[in-house]
This record gives structure tokens, sequence and C-alpha cells, in this order.
């Protein structure tokens, strides 16, 4: 770096000062605020409230579609973002924005078309019914709603690693007659390892945070289709204003212990990235 | 699908097959059914539903709310990106850390915690109630829970091109006598405009279908505080899935045109941080 | 098109159906292994809305006794709260509820026009299936310093009224006709003046919640407004929970809500659940299941029982929605897009 000057130095703090209190305000207080509330009425109510029978189901079933929603994201994300760097095809504009578009549909109608395709209203309904099998208002429709809003998180930070990359390596093992998998695994995947990880943090960490959706399709069956964020509701709902502050704070924990893995992947991923650049 | 120029690399049908697959049943189908509800209606009366003055009052106060807020997160972002990049200071890793909290916090709990703090009791809103300023329960209230939701998106794309900027350029400049402010503008301004764009397109298409936080803080009065995803609500509760749908799908193709902006400005960004390729 | 891509599509499609089998299969596998331990175990499920969680909750542990006494057979019930109109919404499009408990005719209305429930329901169940009922009052803070005594007050200059949307909240309907009912008996039923009434004091609301409960927050935890206008027995509980904070006011004129409840026929049909969907819903008008809705502040439908809690003002005059010609009329002129309450909110 260069020297600093007089005024760049004041540029420098002044820019510091307002990101801080940008940060402090916005994103800090909601944070105090939830943990504040939740033991404003001491440990004892906080205890019951996160260890009461039916916040312990809806942690398993918020783990439990967030993991699937990992799962099939991962696959799609490695399947897309490999198929979208490495070859030239029509339309690719377009499918990367329908890869996309989920990120930006609302909630509410994200949940809305699950019901429209697999509710009562539509025609696969009666072969669902035949069959015994419960999308909407189960835990299928939750998992699928999740997936949804996940769904470009993982291809979205492989994508632009693998472009910045170019095909040089992979197109010269190709040609020494290296299979697919094993380019793949051997060539390609050291150097996006850590954007992989990145995003499944993000997708996990937004997965379990999931309400409009999920709200949408949960039905609220108490104890069988309620997720952790619907829990928070619910309990508000009751006015039950303290432990509803409670299970949330469960959720803004489960967030710091993911924001803390996302800066540790971060950290290792630069460090990384200077040894071999 | 047809690829226009072949590649050496092995594993085209095999991705392109999975992602496609995947996209079709997680996304495409789900939204087509949007579609086949809305085809229904006949042209006028899809015009009719939204163009009633409620539906178009509650489209302005949802675009106008959700375009200041995403201004003020471009701007913010970048401040944010700036810093965190090119200053050292104590606690920075801890704020890096946070500005993904907003994706992991469940949008009910971000909302309740947001309208504790801004309602004219609260923390921040009683500062501002002295002054006469009311935050929840106004367009202003709307604006700070999207705001809050919107940070991550311009912050996360500014961040990688501001890294990989090459400081040689600087500086060069810097030695050949250039200000520091000219330097800024003229040469890393131009590179981040285009990730600032991105990130402003996404906080935006994500602000517009935010609902969870919105309700919470909102008033939801009509005319004033009341936005599209409520009204899409509304519909529903009164079994007028016609309207629902087709105001649904309003709001799905302004998400869709404004993603397809977005990919066009960053397919031009990424050349950027190829080296101008 | 090449082999490659079609055969990776369709293992695809497959790895998703196996995704929903595994999470289909999870949730039901512990149903199974709960089932297995107490062999003769049934299941109900009762989708009701927001205020009764903590009246079902009290009475489902009543009646799984009391249905344990009588058939000796364990019961495990699910309940569903949420907006009234959004949970009729739900199970109309397939969420598997053996009983609605819902708090308008109107909500269940909706689900038997989608073919679950049979024509004619309300005579189902003794009282129009009305097995509880409840009514609108005045939530006001303490020693009422605005003076707040009746509907023409909420009008004045500078009142803060907090009520939920009409349009999202079963609740906030019978809200709005009680409203209504006052003045037309104040205006001798001048529409324009009743009109003009129903606007003045939708003017002076500060914030529309999208349901009961919202509402409630808004006026207690965030301190906005001066009167929250709410159902008798939600009033009821914020006293006990802040009993120095607020007092109940009880207009001249209310509305007398009659929270409807009905067997979703289809389902039960199909679970083989008739016959414990029932005596679920008619063992609410025992003794005990009166005893237990009055408990918690609801009006029992049997006047005996409804004498012994002093808690009801039974002075109060309450009009039923047959005086607004049904809930069908009523929600056609009131609720319906462009009626009433849209030209309330005409454009500024």
């Amino acid at each position: 770096m260069y020297k600093e000057t007089k005024s760049s130095k004041a540029v420098k703090w002044f820019l510091i000062g307002v990101s801080v209190l940008f940060v402090v305000l916005m994103l800090l207080l909601p944070l105090i605020t939830v943990i504040t509330e939740a033991f404003k009425q001491g440990f004892a109510v906080y205890e019951k409230a996160v260890t009461d029978n039916y916040t312990v189901k809806a942690f398993w079933l918020t783990l439990e579609a967030t993991a699937l929603a990992v799962v099939i994201n991962t696959v799609f994300g490695l399947s897309a973002a490999w198929s979208l760097t490495k070859f030239h095809f029509r339309g690719k504009k377009i499918l990367t924005t329908l890869i996309d578009l989920p990120v930006t549909v609302s909630p509410i109608i994200a949940g809305l078309i699950f019901l429209l395709t697999f509710g009562r209203q539509s025609p696969i309904f009666p072969l669902l019914q035949d069959w015994d099998v419960k999308i909407v208002f189960a835990v299928p429709g939750i998992v699928l709603a999740t997936i949804f809003v996940t769904f470009p998180f993982i291809s979205r930070e492989l994508i632009p690693v693998l472009e910045a990359r170019g095909n040089d390596e992979e197109e010269a093992a190709a040609l020494m007659g290296a299979k697919g998998f094993t380019i793949f695994r051997k060539i390609t995947f050291p150097h996006i390892k850590w954007a992989f990880l990145y995003g499944v943090v993000l997708c996990a960490a937004r997965a379990m945070g999931e309400f409009g959706a999920v709200s949408v399709i949960s039905g609220h069956l108490r104890g069988k289709t309620n997720t952790l964020p619907l829990h928070v509701e619910i309990l508000f709902n009751e006015f039950q204003y303290v432990p509803a502050f409670a299970v949330a704070s469960i959720l803004v924990l489960l967030a710091i212990f993911i924001l803390i893995a996302r800066s540790l992947i971060e950290y290792n991923g630069k460090k990384k990235n200077k040894v071999e650049p | 699908m047809k690829r226009t120029n072949r590649s050496v690399i092995p594993g085209f049908g095999l991705t392109t097959g999975i992602t496609l697959a995947i996209l079709s049943i997680v996304v495409l189908i789900p939204l087509a059914s949007l579609v086949v509800f809305t085809a229904h209606m006949s042209l006028d009366e899809i015009v009719a539903t939204i163009t009633r003055d409620r539906v178009l009052s509650s489209f302005r106060v949802s675009f106008v709310t959700a375009f200041v807020a995403s201004l003020i997160n471009a701007v913010m972002g970048v401040v944010l990106a700036w810093v965190l990049v090119k200053y050292s200071f104590p606690l920075k890793r801890l704020i890096d850390g946070m500005i993904e909290l907003p994706f992991a916090l469940p949008t009910a709990v971000a909302g309740i915690a947001l309208t504790t703090l801004t309602a004219d009791t609260g923390l921040v809103g009683g500062f501002f109630a002295k002054f006469g300023v009311k935050i929840a329960f106004t367009q202003a209230g709307i604006t700070v829970a999207l705001v809050f939701i919107g940070i991550p998106f311009v912050v996360r794309a500014v961040q990688p091109v501001l890294e990989k900027l090459d400081p040689a350029y600087e500086e060069a400049a810097g030695v050949l006598g250039a200000s520091r402010s000219r330097i800024f503008w003229k040469i890393v301004f131009p590179e981040i405009v285009p990730a600032a764009l991105t990130g402003f397109g996404l906080a935006f298409g994500r602000c517009l279908g935010e609902y969870g936080s919105v309700v919470f803080i909102a008033g939801n009065k009509p005319f004033e505080t009341e936005i599209v995803p409520l009204i899409i609500m509304s519909e529903l509760q009164e079994y007028d899935y016609a309207s629902a749908t087709t105001i649904a799908l309003v709001m799905l193709v302004a998400s869709f045109v404004t993603l397809f902006l977005v990919n066009l400005i960053q397919t031009r960004n990424t050349r950027i941080l190829k080296g101008g390729a | 098109m090449n082999q490659n891509f079609v055969k990776s599509a369709v293992a695809a499609t497959l790895l998703i159906a196996g995704t929903i089998g595994f999470s289909a299969c999870s949730s039901s596998d512990e149903q199974k292994s709960e089932s297995s331990a107490k062999v003769e175990k049934q299941t109900l499920t009762n989708v009701s809305y927001d205020p009764t969680r903590e009246l079902y909750a009290n009475y489902n542990e009543v009646f799984a006794k009391h249905w344990k006494e009588k058939t000796g057979k364990e019961v495990e019930i699910t309940q569903s709260h949420g907006g009234s109109g959004k949970q009729a919404l739900e199970v109309a499009n397939g969420l598997e509820a053996d009983v609605v408990t819902l708090a308008l005719e109107y909500d269940v209305n909706a689900v038997r026009d989608a073919g679950l429930i049979e024509d004619g329901w309300v005579k189902e169940f003794p009282l129009n299936s009305a097995p509880y009922t409840s009514t609108i009052v005045f939530l006001v803070r303490k020693g009422n310093p605005k003076n707040l005594k009746d509907w023409g007050d909420l009008v004045k200059d500078g009142i803060g009224v907090i009520t939920p949307n009409p349009k999202t909240s079963g609740g906030a309907r019978w809200n709005y006709l009680a409203a209504w009912a006052w003045a037309e008996k104040q205006y001798n039923g001048d529409e324009a003046k009743v009109k003009e009434f129903v606007k003045k004091l939708y003017k002076n609301v500060l914030v529309l919640a999208s349901g009961a409960r919202g509402s409630t927050t808004t006026f207690i935890e965030n301190g906005q407004g001066d009167v929250l206008l709410a159902w008798e027995n939600e009033a009821f509980l914020s006293l006990k929970d802040y009993p120095n904070d607020y007092e109940i006011v009880i207009p001249s004129v209310s509305i007398l809500a009659e929270p409807s409840v009905a067997i979703v026929d289809k389902v039960v049909d199909k679970r083989g659940t008739r016959e414990l969907a029932t005596e679920y819903l008619n063992f609410l008008y025992s003794d005990e299941g009166q005893h237990i809705a009055a408990k918690n502040h609801y009006r029992p439908s049997n006047k005996a029982i409804l004498d012994q809690y002093k808690e009801f003002d039974q002075n109060v005059n309450l009009i039923d929605i047959s005086y607004f010609g049904g809930w069908d009329k009523a929600q056609s002129t009131h609720f319906s897009n462009g009626g009433i309450f849209d030209q309330i909110y005409e454009k500024k």
C-alpha cells in the first residue's frame, strides 16, 4: 500500500464509523433484542421454553428439512455449475435466470405454487391420494418449499469461481483421456472446495430460517409439521412473548454458529488461495 | 438441448440432465401451475384485477419501499464492502461475519424484533419519536425491514470484485500523482458499479416479495402501508384464487425481468473478474 | 438428445422422489412406532383458529380422559391454529382435519363448498353448531384516560383504535359488524350516516394487523393506540396477564359471535374416525365441556352454566348475524372486493 495521506485517514475512519453504526443499528440491535427478550423472565422460563416437547420436535423437523434441502441443492448446484460453465449452449442465459428466480420469488408465492401443484385443486391430487402420499400440509411439502427457497444458493457460489478459472486444465486432462468424474475430483473440486462449503453454509442458514413459504404449506399441525420459525410464530400468537423469543434465540444461536463456520471457511479459503494463486 | 460448439470435457449430458430435471420438478412445474391457474381468466379480468385501486396502490407501496431500501443497501453495501476489504480495524471479522445474519434469522423473528425496536416505545423508535418521526407502522418501517433483508446481497456482490481488483493499478495511479478521489472515481468505481447493480437487483427482487418481516412492522393500512404479498394473502383468505394467482403472476414476471437484467450485468461483470478478457 | 442426458434426468427425478418418500416415511414411522407401543391409539386432528389455543389445549386433555373411560381407547389430538380464513382454505386444499372449529359459519361454508363437508352441517349439532359464543368488547388502558364508553366515543379526534384487517381476519369482521350494528341503531338505519360513522372509525385505526393476535401485540407490547377492539375472551386473557394496566369496557351494542364447529365428512369417512369426531364435538356441549369454555372466557351456550359466571356481562345488547341476513350476504355486502369496506378505504 502506498502512504496514506491525512485526508484519506479521515475518510477511512469516517467510512468505518458509518459502517459500524449501520451494522450496530441494523443487525446487532435486533439480535440483542431477541436475546434480552428471551431472558426477560429469567433462565428457568427460558429453559422450559427451549426444552418443551413441541420445541424439540420442531427443532428436529427443521434440521431434517435443512439437511434434505442441502443434499438436493448440492447435487443440483454441482451439476448446474458444471453444465453452465464447461459448455456453451443456447438458452443458457434463460436457464441461469430461472435458477436464480426462487431467490426473488415472494415466499407467499413459493408456498402457493406448491399448494396449487400438489393440493386438492391439482389434477394429480387423486393420484397422490390413491398412493396414500401426502405432500402438502405434511413434511414433504415443507422439504420441497425449503429446497425451492434455497435453490440457487450453492450453484451461485460455484459458477463465478468456475467461470473465472476457465476450462484449460479440464480440457487438457480430458485430452489426455481422463474420465469425467476423475477430472472433477482431481482437478476441479480442489479449486471450488471453499466456495462449495460456503454455499452449503448459506443454504443451510437460509433453509433453517425460512418462514413465509413453509407457513403457507405446513398446515401448522403442532408436533408434526411445525418448524422452529413457525413455532416462534405460534408462541407469539399465544401471547407467550418471552418463550417465543426464547425459541427464536435457538435460531439465533444456530445462525451465529453457522456464521462462525462461514468465517472459518472463508478464512481458510483465502489462506489457501494465497498459497497457490 | 443442443451445444453450439463441442467441448472436449465430458459430462455434458449427465450434468445438464440432472440440472434440467431438478429445475423442472422444483421450480418450473410448480411455477407453471401458477400460469395454468391464471389462464382461466380472460385478459379483461386480469387487467380488471390488477388495476383495482387497492391493488395498484399496494404495487406502488411495494415498489417504492423496495426501491428506496435497495438504494440504501446499494450505497451502504458498497461502503461496507469497501471498509471490509480495504481497511483493517478491530472487530472487523465480527462485522464481516454478521453480514449474513439476515439470511439466517427467520424473517418473522426479524420483523418482531425490528418492530419492538422501532415502535415509539422502543429503543430506536423512542429516540426518533422525540423529533416526531414515526418508524414502525409507516412506510419508513417497511423500508427498515427491507434494508435488513437486502443488505447481504449488495455486500456479497461487491466484496469479491474489490478483492480481485489489482492494487497495482491504484498504486500506479498513485505514483503518477493522481489524487485518491480521482483514483476512486476513475479506476475503482467503474469496476464495482456492475457488481453493485447486481446486488441492487437481487435485493430489489427479494424485497418486492418479502412478507414475514414486513407484516409485523407495516401497519397494513390500505393505500398507506399495504404491500403486494399482503394483498395476495387477503385474496386467498377470501377464497379468491383467481385474483391471488393473477397478482402473484405479475410479481413473478417482475422478479423474472429484474433477474434477467441482473444476469446480463453479471455476464459483463464476470469478464471484469477474469481480467477484461 | 443424448442417452446420458435422459438417464441422468431420470436419476435426478428418482432422487427427488426418494427425498419426498424419505421425508414422508420418517414422519409416518414415528406415528407407527407410537401406535405399536399402545395398541389402541386413535388420532384426531382439530383445525381451529387463533384465539382458541388455550381452550382446546385444556379441552383435549379432558376429552382424552373422557374417551378412555368411555371406550377404553387412547386418543391423541393434534391441534392447528391460525387465521380462521386461512385455516379453512388449508382444509379445503387438503389439510386432513377430522373436525374444524372456526370463527365463522362462512369459513366452514368454504370447506363445504370444496366438497368436504355435507350440506346442512349447521343443524348437525345443537344451537347452530355453536357450542360457545363470544362478543366484541373494548380493551382500554387503565383508568380509561380517554373516557371511552361506547362506539360513538371511538370516532372522536385523536383517538387511536387498534383492530385487525377484516379482509384477512375473521375476528375483525365481527368487530366491523358490531360497529355497524351500533351505528344502525344510533342513526335509525340511515345508511349514509352509518357508512360515515364506520368510515370515521377506520380513519382512527392506527394499525390494521393481519390477525387478532397481531393487533393485541400491537396494543399491548408495542403500546400503540388508546383502544383495542377485541374478542371478549382475548380481552380477559390480557387482563389476566396485565391486571394493573388495562380494563374492559362493554359497549351498549355488540355482536353475538358464534364460532362454528363441524365434522369434515370426507376425512372422517376415509380415516374411519366419525364416531370419535362426533363425540369430540358433542362433548363440548356437556356440562364439563361448557365449564371449560367458560373458564377460558368463552360464553357457554348453556344458559344455566353461563349464569354461574359473573364475569360475562349479560346486559349488553347482542346482535347476531341473522340481523345482517346471514354470512353469505354480510360477506358480499361488506367485505368482498368493491364491498363497503373497500369503499370506506377509498383512495385519498
